[in-house]
């Protein structure tokens, strides 16, 4: 493009780099705001028929806290353990990292496992099912597909683990472990809002 | 007039289009089929967009037919609401945004000096998705008969007591299933364009067409997932039970309402952000001037995108909100005149004191500037709550909304494919059926849309399937379908030259309408890699540097 | 789009038979529209005639004529670029902004004249207040009160207000509630309309001094027959409108000339669905029925209400307005004409 630099004409200033998040980065910012207006809207669905059920059981009757209170917390940890193999990686220790991975995965699965365990209780003890009342349909729709991303957050380390047990997971893949752990982050975060406005709101909230 | 000016003679980087080698259609099939090169995908969207253009089209004309009298009985009530369901839903979702989408595809990479997308096969499965949501929308049809919900498919319409024919759950997940294309879609252009400009090109120097395109996917990122949502809840309520829009169980009409044009309304600046993005290409290359007030356009174009997310509401003025929330969805309708507006007059800014070429391109952005603002013009109308009382449901709305869907974004999206199917194919378009297709469209648009305001202000509702003599309708909806047909043979005059075109088309060169964004670097059509070398760029009209080295664009900008 | 359109409508709607023009208003707030119409046809008009005239004036100065090039020399160089100017932009984004601050004036203005509050009935305030609660594909009325009196009965698909005059507003209040789907209200001539959505009640207020025959319709899509969901609103004068009270308050004459077709219709499943007040018909699924013969036409304004037409309608409905929710019984001729003469008799 440089025609322009014979003597008498205009010199372009010199170009200076530019700093910005890779495109595989951007690309999973994008697809994780389409996913906070998704869950945006289930909660506001979730919020707008709170305490308008017409038959029971309420959030109050049907929801237990214990049970939560650990399937929250395997969650929350298991977010910082993925950082840490996060850093693991970085600091190139491959065992570490197949460690920590598997860390985060196990709580994962916990976490789906403890899941099921509490909507068995709601469904057998609270005869709670999505066709009960709105409270079992707005809450089965959000905890469900919260709990769909976390499966496929699991399914998706479970394959990065694999790999990493083969060797095939360098400093060279980091961008695509910092985005399984974006994504982790932010099933993390959907949680939190998740069990507040279930957990505690709406349970407290007599309804 | 020719259009064609011989290009200065620069090397320009870039390569000339390799012929593929030709082993017969089945290799020809597979490497289609199996593409992940950005323009073959593109090229793919915008030919689904016309199929689904003409039978959209053709579902129209049947309605039209069948209104043409009162009480005419060419087809039952049934057929009727099936047909305006289809033609709504196709319009919007299969052709509006698959066209637009596929341009970009076709141009976001070439205009920003990249390779590809940056997720191609993303971009692949994307195209498929949107494909296959559209067959499974008409996949329907094997249940009998096709949805006949209106495109925003009111609740409870949809609950399984009124509509128990799975011709439902088809529609949605159809629209769930696109709606994923759409998102990838979305997402792949937001990533591409942050991450993979060419070197120089800053976001303050991107392509106007780039830009909106940031703001086009940014919406679609915020509205389409509370419409795929707020299509699972119906999914719910039908097949599982839920109460969602079951209003004796406690759920809520209202709900479906909101969601769905809290993704609607962003939806009609989806359709329309990219056109104005081409005719900002097309505008200033025609009048041979730069594009007046960049800073403000682009502005404009962010103000709009981020207004249009607080207007929703007033598809709803009917609904008895109440004085207070109607004012405010009035208030934020208006505004968003002010943004549209500035845009308006920096495109007339940039013809003044230019030297307007009268080619295809341009032909059909002028056909863009003169029909898009009366069809905003009476978006303001309706935007008035009160007048919107008596407007809303009526065909008056009708009007509007063809005028801004075909006036803006049709004639805009053709005036954008004149102007880049040299570019996508090495031949020009022919100009004598340009025109022929131009004033056929131009003439039979008006004649068909214009009488709708008049009948819906006569008091004609949208959306039934005959009326009685004696209201004074028949006039104007005779004239509708007039215009309906007039327009046949425009479309039909597009298809073929496109066709034609193809074999028999003037070549191209690499920049025959001596433009200034680096598409037209490289050679028509572009090789694989688009540029044998990455350009540098200093300003937003690079070749103009090229091109006046003596007075470059970045010593202004 | 300048003011004279809306003029000119009005009149084509003057001369019609049965207008549904919105620019023919009968209605205080119907009127308060089109002052509003009128003002924001004005103002777009304007700019559109700006607009558009700067547009044309561009194309046609700058068009680019190859004739102004004698042939083989150089091509003329670029038109001077500009690339933008503070000023103007501000200016023509200033313009703008007081436009829309005027219209947001005008509409609030009109908002505040035609969105209604729903008063008490007290004795005395000649108000009548009915509950429209809309069905696929027909309305039910339901009278609460007039001038204070409890009514407290119902009707269908022919809604009978009382008109003002220039001494006494008699404005009629319609909550209006739906039974299935959304629908919508629309009377043009009285006023802008209101959705009947599910679940919830909205009110309409319909006042006119235009004795007679309102037409409007359904406006919100609600299936099937969503078309010939008709609306009919019948003004009379107050004198008038006390007897059309009175006679409908009436339960169903007994005329012993039909009393075999009464048998008949009590013994056919029509009782399931329709209701004739003081017999043993009680259904409420379907349109009342008791004063039948009160109405001018059957299928909610779909065909006038003629022995004929009412054969057709009991002999198959489907024909008449197919996909409503009445079946064809396939009477007899006999049952056939012994319900239709005692239908006859509901006056
Ligand atoms: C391309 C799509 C598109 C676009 C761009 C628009 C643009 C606008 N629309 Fe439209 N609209 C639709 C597609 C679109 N619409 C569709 C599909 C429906 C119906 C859906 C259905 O019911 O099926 C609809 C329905 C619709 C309604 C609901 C009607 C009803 O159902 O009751 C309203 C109400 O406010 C409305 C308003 C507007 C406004 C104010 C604009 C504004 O953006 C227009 C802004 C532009 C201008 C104003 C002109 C240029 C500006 C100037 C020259 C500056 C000076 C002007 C002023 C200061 C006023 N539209
Ligand atoms: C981009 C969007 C778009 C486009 C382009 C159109 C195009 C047309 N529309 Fe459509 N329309 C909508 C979007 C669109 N519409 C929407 C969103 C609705 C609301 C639906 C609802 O209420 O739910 C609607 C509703 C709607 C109605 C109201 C139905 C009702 O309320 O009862 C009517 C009535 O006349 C109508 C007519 C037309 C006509 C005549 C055209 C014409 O312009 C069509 C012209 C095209 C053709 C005539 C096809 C030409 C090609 C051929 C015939 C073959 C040629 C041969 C070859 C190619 C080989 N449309
Ligand atoms: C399954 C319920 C059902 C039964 C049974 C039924 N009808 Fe109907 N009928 C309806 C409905 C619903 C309508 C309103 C149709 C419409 O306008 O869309 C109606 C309308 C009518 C009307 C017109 C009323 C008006 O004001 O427009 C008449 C008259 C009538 N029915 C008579 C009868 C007779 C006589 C029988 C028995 C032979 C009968 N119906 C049985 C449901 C029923
Ligand atoms: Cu009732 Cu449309
Ligand atoms: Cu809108």
């Amino acid at each position: 493009m440089n025609q322009a630099s014979a003597t008498n004409l205009p010199v372009p200033p010199a170009i200076a780099p530019e700093h910005t998040l890779s495109a595989p980065e951007w690309g999973m910012v994008s697809f994780l705001v389409s996913e906070v207006a998704f869950f945006g809207t289930l909660i506001v669905t979730y919020v707008a028929f709170m305490g308008r059920d017409v038959v029971g059981p309420t959030p109050a009757q049907a929801l237990s806290l214990p049970l939560v209170l650990v399937s929250t917390l395997c969650l929350l940890s298991s977010s910082v353990v993925i950082h840490a193999a996060e850093r693991a990686l970085d600091r190139d220790e491959p065992r570490l990292f197949c460690f920590f991975l598997a860390a985060t995965i196990a709580l994962g699965i916990v976490f789906l496992v403890l899941t099921g365990v509490e909507w068995h209780d709601l469904i057998v003890n609270h005869e709670l099912t999505i066709g009960r009342n709105l409270f079992g349909t707005t809450y089965y729709t959000l905890v469900g597909f919260h709990g769909l991303h976390v499966t496929v957050g699991v399914i998706v380390m479970l394959i990065v683990l694999g790999l990493a047990i083969n060797r095939q997971v360098t400093a060279a893949h980091r961008t695509g472990v910092t985005l399984v752990a974006w994504y982790w982050h932010f099933v993390d975060a959907v949680w939190i809002v998740v069990f507040l406005v279930v957990y505690i709101a709406s349970r407290s909230s007599g309804a | 007039m020719s259009t064609v000016e011989p290009t200065r003679g620069l090397e320009l980087t870039g390569s000339p289009g390799e012929r593929a080698v030709d082993l017969g259609w089945t290799s020809w099939l597979h490497d289609w089929t199996t593409t992940v090169d950005h323009k073959k995908i593109g090229i793919l969207y915008v030919l689904m967009s016309i199929v689904f253009l003409v039978i959209g089209g053709i579902e129209a004309l049947v309605m039209r037919w069948q209104l043409f009298y009162p009480r005419n009985d060419v087809i039952g009530h049934d057929a009727f609401n099936q047909l305006f369901t289809m033609h709504g839903t196709t319009m919007v979702f299969f052709v509006g945004m698959p066209i637009l989408i596929g341009m970009g595809n076709y141009l976001v990479p070439l205009m920003i000096g990249a390779r590809d997308m940056a997720f191609p096969r993303l971009n692949a499965f994307g195209f498929w998705v949107t494909l296959f949501g559209g067959l499974m929308t008409y996949l329907s049809l094997i249940t009998g008969g096709a949805p006949a919900l209106g495109w925003f498919a009111y609740a409870p319409l949809t609950a399984h007591t009124f509509s128990p024919s799975a011709a439902t759950d088809f529609w949605a997940l159809g629209l769930i299933v696109s709606g994923i294309g759409t998102i990838s879609a979305a997402v792949n252009f937001l990533a591409t364009i942050f991450g993979m400009r060419a070197p120089g090109m800053t976001l303050r120097k991107l392509p106007f067409f780039v830009w909106t395109m940031i703001w086009t996917s940014f919406q679609m990122l915020l509205a389409i997932p509370p419409l795929t949502a707020a299509l699972v809840m119906i999914l719910f309520d039908r097949q599982l039970g839920a109460h969602f829009f079951d209003v004796p169980n406690g759920g809520s009409a209202y709900l479906w309402q909101h969601l769905f044009w809290f993704f609607g309304h962003p939806e009609v600046y989806i359709l329309i952000l990219p056109v104005f993005g081409f005719v900002s290409e097309v505008i200033p290359v025609f009048s041979r001037k730069v594009l007046f007030g960049y800073e403000f356009m682009a502005a404009a174009t962010m103000a709009i995108a981020f207004i249009s997310l607080g207007v929703w509401a007033h598809h709803m003025f009917c609904v008895g909100m109440g004085r207070t929330l109607d004012l405010f969805f009035a208030v934020a309708t208006f505004l968003v005149s002010i943004p549209t507006g500035i845009k308006f007059f920096n495109w007339l800014a940039t013809m003044y004191g230019g030297r307007i070429r009268f080619a295809s391109p341009m032909l059909f952005a002028f056909g863009f500037l003169s029909m898009f603002l009366i069809g905003g013009l009476t978006g303001i109308m309706l935007g008035a709550a009160p007048f919107d009382f008596q407007l809303s449901d009526s065909y008056f709305v009708v009007g509007h909304f063809h005028w801004v869907l075909i006036g803006g974004t049709l004639f805009g999206t053709f005036s954008g494919i004149y102007y880049w199917y040299p570019k996508m194919t090495g031949r020009m378009l022919s100009e004598r059926l340009a025109k022929w297709h131009f004033w056929l469209l131009y003439i039979g648009f008006i004649l068909t849309f214009g009488p709708m305001h008049v009948s819906g202000m006569l008091g004609m509702p949208r959306r039934i399937y005959t009326y009685d003599a004696g209201h004074g309708w028949e006039l104007w909806n005779q004239l509708s379908t007039i215009g309906a047909l007039v327009q046949v043979p425009s479309y039909a005059i597009f298809v073929y030259n496109l066709i034609v075109s193809l074999r028999k088309g003037k070549p191209a060169g690499d920049d025959p309408w001596d433009a200034w964004t680096l598409e037209w670097m490289t050679s028509s059509p572009p090789p694989p890699y688009n540029f044998e070398e990455i350009p540098t760029v200093h300003s937003r009209r690079p070749l103009w540097d090229l091109k006046h080295p003596e007075d470059p664009d970045w010593q202004y900008e | 789009m300048d003011t004279v359109g809306p003029r000119m409508l009005s009149a084509v709607g003057g001369l019609l038979a049965q207008s549904l023009s919105i620019f023919d208003p009968a209605s205080p707030s119907a009127h308060s529209i089109v002052n509003l119409a009128i003002l924001t046809l004005a103002v777009t008009g304007l700019i559109f005639l700006i607009v558009e005239g700067v547009l044309l004036y561009s194309v046609w100065r700058f068009r680019y004529v190859p004739k102004d090039q004698a042939p083989g020399d150089e091509p003329m160089g670029e038109p001077p670029q500009v690339y933008g100017s503070m000023p103007i932009e501000v200016a023509w984004t200033a313009a703008p902004t007081m436009i829309v601050f005027f219209l947001v004036l005008v509409t609030t203005r009109t908002l505040w004249e035609v969105e209604p509050d729903l008063p008490k009935p007290a004795a005395g305030d000649n108000a009548l207040f009915v509950t429209v609660i809309g069905h696929q594909w027909w309305w039910e009325y339901v009278y609460k009160t007039y001038d204070g009196r409890k009514l407290g009965f119902i009707t269908a698909n022919e809604l009978h207000i009382p008109a003002s005059d220039n001494y006494t507003l008699r404005p009629a209040y319609l909550s209006l509630k739906s039974a299935d789907v959304c629908h919508s209200y629309w009377v043009p001539r009285l006023g802008g309309k209101v959705d009947l959505i599910p679940g919830h009640t909205n009110l309409i207020v319909l006042e006119t001094k235009e004795a007679g025959l309102h037409l409007g319709q359904c406006a919100e899509f609600c299936g099937a027959q969503h078309a010939n969901m008709l609306i009919r609103v019948i003004a009379h004068p107050p004198e008038e409108f006390e007897r059309w009270l009175a006679s409908e308050s009436q339960p169903a004459k007994e005329d012993p000339a039909a009393r075999d077709g009464k048998a008949a219709f009590l013994a056919e499943s029509c009782i399931n669905c329709h209701a004739v007040r003081g017999t043993a018909a009680g259904g409420t699924y379907a349109p009342d029925l008791t004063h039948l013969m009160s109405r001018e036409t059957l299928g909610s304004g779909m065909i006038k209400n003629t022995p004929e037409n009412l054969h057709q309608w009991v002999h198959d409905p489907q024909s008449v307005k197919p996909g409503c929710l009445m079946p064809a019984f396939g009477l007899d001729d006999h049952q056939l004409d012994l319900i239709v003469d005692y239908l006859q008799t509901l006056h």
